[in-house]
């Protein structure tokens, strides 16, 4: 006899964990070639954390891949190495760099010139290259307007394309995996997730991040209203003077559109404190790729973004 | 802290996105660059308001033609509850939306306009939601400023649908007379209508009790996913094989005997893994790793179950089903794919006893096919046995999605009734 407890209940966070792992042990199950995007952000921090946890006390049945700037903040890529090594999973590099001199991008110039938009080709270029199937992006629907249609395996043509209009219905926890040759599913096992929800993860899990998550002291200049970090890369003009500030940031990114915020959080439970407190969106404060237009996310998930 | 999944539903300009726009930002989820956007866009278009309801207009399709077109969600904490939103379109070419945001729904909001009082799409609506089994419904009558907060407006209308849910298997039903526009009943209690004697709209989604909804009787363990390390080099690691899984039905415990699908042999539960270690009990929807003490050959697809309540294992399906596709039309001898929890199996239909008219509840007996939005009852043979229960009395074991073998579109989704 079953004995009916009123505790079988289960936090918001355990919900949505049971939810994640659910969909990676799905899509382990039933593609060759999966594939783990991995930043070193805290998106694919907890990404990680859940396909350790997915599939323990075996390995990540599939190799992790960052699409790498060339534009990234060292303690980010230090942290990249040390995590994925401990996790006992394959690191695949895809360079923007390589894109550029191989041709297939040609490099953006003036002030406002970043790799953002080129990571598109070299991205859909390794997934070809690699023929990969499904592709785990840690994407969720808070973040933005264009996110919160989109599905949790969403289907990409043979051109890497997004078709808004044109989406499978998703019922229960029952996914649709099938798709032919050349075409592939991006998957967001965290896309009921919101900031706050990850924050919460990291500490309850106490999962490590970069240093850069913390406040610190750093050479900062601000453009349209957002602070940036100074770099070779940063084409600064005179009328940007720099100067020093307390800072984090809320996301890691290319160094040439990330923003940093003002801040002196040096825990997690410090910064869960700011975040809850936040009154503006993540990507509205600190991402110059998402401002370009109101539209700016949707046109970029169109052509195969993240 | 838990969380409520609650779908939205009304027809164009019922108050729906006003409504979402409302909660968002009284429940203080709104930031300040996405209002300032929304301003600054309410203003060009010549509004002499703050339009909260261009906060839930995603798509610039969607922007550009300003109506909605697909399932969005959304998200909003209060220190009660995490809540997400499915934002489904009420036009009468989205019953596919509604299906879709109402399938993982605790509750349903179906909005109606306090001037109009029902209509054919509110029924509709209800009726989806109760096809889908959501377990709570809300009736909320909106824009009771335009009907001066009178009470006799809203009781109107309370009673013309309780005399149509009648006809409906209703768990959980609530009505509240609402403003979207200007807040009354949404967060706080409305001194404009002191002869409602309820609560707001948000209290009741942060106190509505969802915990017993589960099905925590009749335990049901779909094999998703086979554990095997592999390393040869770590003693206790060799022999390992885990099957892991998200919880059904049912509470599963330590020790437990339990019965494997298809073989039908049972065993007993060694070990129950988790995220955050070994556990003695799992339940629904925890996502864990069963240890079982025999070698049992089991893979993906199969059931575990206890050996005295079991599942129907057959391969002849009836179902409701919802047909989603534009493109192709559902008859007798249809072929299709089935995805039933972690089952995939190729399936005919045997025949189609009636299509259902949602607005009247009328059977027709003579359809022949069920088009895009179609709901129907059918009979369905499929390749290899799926173990099953009614939906009634497990969603997770009772839904199913059927997929076209030559697109690998999702063209339906079904509810499953009875077997033979
Ligand atoms: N007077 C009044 N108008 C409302 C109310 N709720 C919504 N509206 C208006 O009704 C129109 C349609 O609302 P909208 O939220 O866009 O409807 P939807 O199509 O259901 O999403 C808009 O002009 C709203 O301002 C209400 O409670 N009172």
């Amino acid at each position: 006899m079953v004995t009916m407890r009123p505790d079988y209940l289960l936090s918001q966070l355990d919900v949505l964990e049971a939810e994640s792992i659910h969909v990676m042990r799905e899509v382990a199950s039933e593609f060759e070639r999966p594939v783990l995007l991995f930043s070193g952000g805290k998106d694919s921090i907890v990404m990680l954390a859940l396909a350790e946890r997915a599939f323990a006390p075996a390995h990540i049945p599939f190799p992790v891949m960052h699409i790498d700037t060339g534009h990234n903040f060292p303690e980010v890529i230090n942290f990249r190495d040390r995590r994925v090594a401990e996790a006992g999973a394959r690191l695949i590099v895809a360079s923007v760099q390589e894109s550029i001199d191989s041709g297939r991008v040609a490099e953006e110039t003036g002030r406002w010139a970043s790799r953002n938009r080129l990571q598109i080709t070299t991205l859909l270029d390794a997934i070809t290259g690699h023929r990969f199937d499904a592709v785990f992006g840690g994407a969720r629907r808070d973040e933005e307007k264009a996110r919160a249609k989109e599905r949790v395996f969403s289907f990409r043509d043979e051109f890497g394309q997004w078709d808004p209009k044109n989406q499978r219905p998703e019922l229960w926890n029952l996914y649709n995996t099938r798709i032919n040759r050349e075409e592939h599913l991006r998957v967001f096992p965290i896309s009921n997730w919101t900031e706050l929800d990850i924050w919460d993860y990291i500490a309850r899990e106490n999962l490590e991040i970069p240093s850069i998550y913390f406040a610190h002291t750093r050479q900062v200049f601000e453009r349209d209203g957002i602070l940036l970090s100074d770099g070779p890369f940063m084409n600064r003009g005179d009328d940007e003077p720099i100067f020093e500030a307390s800072v984090r940031y809320r996301t890691v990114g290319d160094m040439t559109c990330t923003g940093a915020v003002a801040s002196t959080a040096s825990t997690v439970a410090e910064v869960i404190t700011e975040v809850a407190a936040t009154r503006v969106t993540e990507r509205g404060q600190t991402r110059a790729d998402d401002r370009a237009s109101e539209a700016a996310m949707e046109d970029r998930k169109r052509e195969g973004y993240f | 802290m838990d969380i409520l999944r609650f779908a939205t539903a009304g027809s164009v300009d019922d108050g729906k996105s006003t409504l979402i726009g409302r909660l968002l930002f009284d429940s203080k989820s709104i930031f300040e660059d996405q209002l300032a956007s929304v301003e600054r866009t309410s203003r060009d278009r010549g509004e002499n308001y703050t339009n909260l309801a261009l906060l839930t207009d995603g798509l610039r399709a969607e922007r550009e033609q300003g109506i909605t077109i697909d399932v969005a969600y959304r998200y909003f904490a209060t220190p009660k509850r995490k809540f997400i939103i499915a934002d489904t379109p009420g036009h009468i070419q989205y019953t596919r939306n509604m299906v879709t945001g109402a399938s993982t729904a605790d509750l349903a909001i179906v909005l109606v306009d306090a001037r109009n009082g029902l209509t054919e799409q509110s029924r509709r609506h209800a009726f989806l939601a109760t096809l889908l089994r959501v377990p709570h419904l809300v009736l909320a009558v909106n824009k009771m400023d335009l009907v001066d907060y009178k009470a006799d407006a809203f009781e109107r209308i309370v009673d013309e649908f309780s005399a149509f849910a009648t006809k409906l298997e209703i768990g959980d039903l609530t009505f509240i007379p609402i403003s979207a526009l200007h807040g009354d009943n949404v967060v706080d209690r409305s001194p404009n209508m002191p002869w409602h004697d309820g609560t707001s709209l948000l209290h009741h989604l942060e106190r509505v009790h969802i915990a017993s909804d589960r099905n925590l009787i009749d335990v049901r363990f779909p094999v998703q996913y086979v554990i095997r390390p592999h390393q040869a080099t770590d003693k206790a690691l060799h022999d390992y094989r885990g099957y892991a899984g998200q919880v059904a039905g049912g509470v599963l415990k330590q020790g437990d005997e339990v019965m494997h699908l298809p073989s039908g042999l049972t065993t007993t539960v060694e070990r129950i893994d988790t995220a955050a270690g070994p556990v003695d009990e799992a339940y629904p929807p925890m996502s864990v790793t069963l240890v079982l003490a025999d070698d049992l050959d089991i893979s993906r697809g199969d059931m575990i179950c206890r050996p005295h309540n079991q599942p129907s294992a057959s391969q002849d399906i009836e179902a409701m089903v919802c047909w989603m596709s534009d493109g192709r039309a559902l008859t007798k001898g249809s072929r299709l794919v089935v995805k039933h929890t972690t089952r995939t199996v190729k399936a005919v239909v045997r025949d189609l006893q009636y299509r259902l008219d949602v607005n009247t509840l009328h059977r027709d007996e003579n359809a022949e096919r069920l088009g895009l939005n179609d709901i129907g009852r059918i009979s369905l043979r499929t390749t290899l046995p799926i173990f099953h229960d009614p939906y009634g009395r497990n969603r997770q074991t009772g839904g199913l999605i059927l997929i076209d073998e030559v697109t690998n579109a999702t063209v339906g989704a079904g509810m499953i009734t009875e077997s033979h």
